[in-house]
């Protein structure tokens, strides 16, 4: 294909995706929203009040930037998992795979409708937030590019999980066995220097943890550990852009 | 005339140890109709699978068109459009933008593509309801969504497989007609269908695959042609009470007034009436028991003809 055709297919595939999602906003949109304003009238106001100071934060300060992270992580991840499978289920994968498409712009137009729905929840979320908290922001050039990885990561992990789920449970067991648990222990609730011995060694290993660290970074100047952070994030996209197209290279879960 | 199709070897084995296809050789001329025919789990979607990329092939050569569908995937798919055998469209996409998407996926731009929808929407009788949901379509209706998309990009080869199942008889004549007009105006066809009738009136040659392999390929002039009788059913004026006995006819009384004469290809038509007449037997009508190519092809699948052994193909 020649490169304005690849722009073309890509365009269109993104168009698709976004579109809809945009049509059901009220499923995709919505509840994100909704939840994380509940997150910040409970633990933000009514519990943080009680709680006191994080980092030189209010509570409140304190738990904003994980909170849109972790709207930004679902929605991207769930986005891509949800699409992806649902075109398997339906077969209306197969037009894509007579196509002379090539598999990166599959995944690349996927990721894309993924990070776009990740980014609009996300600032969705942030605009809820402006009710709740004085937003500052510190730097602007690490709030967006951190958001936009870890969209990306997270848009081909539940690309991943799609191609191998082989029933609409096999979708649902991924974000509710991992992702939940890594997103709750990835410091969006507290500061990883509370936690005890060998359980904060154990933290290190939560990429999401740097995610939100640069991420809070990014709106109040809180110290994080910006190099490593990105080179993890970084090497983590690279690792599973590449087994995403190793899988779509073999069919795997996409042709007999 | 070069081919539109050449598949060298081809094997396919599914990982539970299943041969679904074993060493098939076929090539198919450009501008052919061409009807790939077989009973259930012989192998023929299989081979079509091969053919579009939906399906992994053990080994084996494909080429469309000259290009190799390994090594020349772009130039090989772009000039493929699939018709397949089950519903695979999104069923919430209004069905206008079914085919511009798809158009879209073959690098196809937005104003050209939806120029593209519009004509085979028109031809395909469904431009009326492009704004509606596919969920919304009939049975019909679908099948035609899917010709429509399969022809958006233009190709050169179009494969149909089971194109008409579930469709009423106006609209499959109608859809006969159109194949008809699109092979005469250049494209390939490949039909896989149950319809027997389907495959003889429309095609010029046919290939019969059993067990992943093909047992038979030739014209079906040629096939129709090999066949040692036919099998015709006669409705009578006035009834006739016992057995009845002509000459050397095979007769079989369905009851008094209907008998099924199974001619051999020596005897013509006149000389059938030229026996009724004398033992004044009148005819009211007389018809094919069933299509020709039904009739061989059960005898094929059955085991009852011994293709090898019949002479002339």
């Amino acid at each position: 294909m020649l490169l304005n055709e690849k722009v073309t297919a890509y365009r269109t595939l993104l168009t698709k995706e976004v579109l809809r999602f945009l049509r059901i906003w009220i499923q995709t949109i919505l509840p994100s929203m909704i939840v994380t304003a509940l997150y910040f009238v409970i633990f933000g106001k009514l519990l943080g009040e009680k709680i006191g100071r994080v980092e030189g934060l209010t509570y409140i300060e304190f738990i904003v930037p994980g909170l849109i992270l972790m709207t930004v992580i679902t929605n991207s991840y769930s986005n891509v998992v949800s699409s992806f499978y649902s075109a398997k289920f339906q077969r209306n994968i197969e037009e894509m795979l007579v196509s002379p498409m090539p598999n990166y712009i599959i995944l690349i137009g996927f990721m894309s409708g993924g990070v776009a729905r990740g980014l609009i929840v996300g600032l969705s979320v942030l605009l809820v937030s402006v009710f709740f908290v004085d937003i500052r922001i510190f730097n602007i050039t690490v709030l967006i590019s951190v958001c936009i990885l870890t969209s990306i990561l997270f848009s081909i992990a539940g690309f991943i999980n799609a191609l191998y789920a082989q029933s609409f449970d096999d979708i649902s067991i991924i974000p509710t066995f991992v992702l939940t648990p890594l997103t709750y222990l990835g410091g969006i609730f507290y500061s990883a220097s509370y936690l005890p011995g060998i359980w904060k060694d154990i933290a290190l290993f939560n990429p999401i943890l740097y995610m939100v660290n640069t991420f809070r970074y990014g709106f109040w100047g809180v110290d994080a550990p910006l190099l490593k952070s990105y080179i993890v994030v970084l090497v983590i996209i690279a690792g599973l852009y590449l087994y995403a197209i190793s899988l779509l290279r073999s069919g795997k879960g996409l042709k007999s | 005339m070069n081919n539109a199709l050449v598949i060298e070897n081809l094997n396919k084995s599914y990982a539970n140890g299943l041969k679904a296809v074993c060493d098939l050789n076929l090539s198919i001329k450009q501008g052919e109709f061409f009807a790939l025919l077989g009973p259930n789990g012989a192998g023929k979607s299989t081979t079509i699978g091969v053919i579009t990329s939906l399906v992994t092939k053990t080994s084996g050569k494909v080429t469309i068109f000259g290009n190799d569908i390994d090594t020349h995937f772009v130039k090989a798919r772009r000039s493929i459009g699939l018709v397949p055998q089950e519903f695979n469209f999104n069923i919430f996409e209004p069905i206008v933008e079914v085919l511009i998407n798809q158009a879209g996926y073959y690098g196809i731009p937005r104003k050209i593509a939806q120029e593209s929808a519009e004509h085979y929407l028109n031809k395909l009788r469904l431009w009326d309801r492009r704004k509606d949901s596919a969920r919304l379509l009939s049975g019909g209706m679908k099948r035609r969504l899917m010709i429509a998309r399969a022809l958006v990009h233009h190709p050169k080869l179009l494969i149909l497989d089971e194109p008409t199942a579930g469709v009423d008889l106006e609209i499959r004549y109608s859809m006969w007609e159109y194949f008809q007009e699109l092979n005469a105006s250049g494209v390939t066809i490949i039909l896989t269908t149950h319809y027997l009738e389907e495959a003889e009136s429309l095609c010029r040659h046919v290939a019969i695959i059993d067990k992943g392999r093909i047992v038979e390929d030739t014209s079906i002039r040629q096939l129709i042609n090999s066949m040692g009788e036919e099998i015709f059913i006669l409705d009578l004026k006035t009834p006739i009470n016992g057995q009845l006995q002509l000459d050397n006819l095979k007769i079989h009384m369905i009851d008094s007034t209907t008998i099924e004469i199974e001619l051999s290809r020596e005897t013509t038509i006149n000389e059938l009436f030229k026996i009724l007449s004398n033992a004044e037997i009148e005819v009211l009508s007389m018809r094919n028991k069933s299509s020709r190519l039904e009739q061989f092809f059960l005898n094929l699948v059955s085991g009852h003809d011994k293709v090898s052994e019949r002479s002339g193909i």
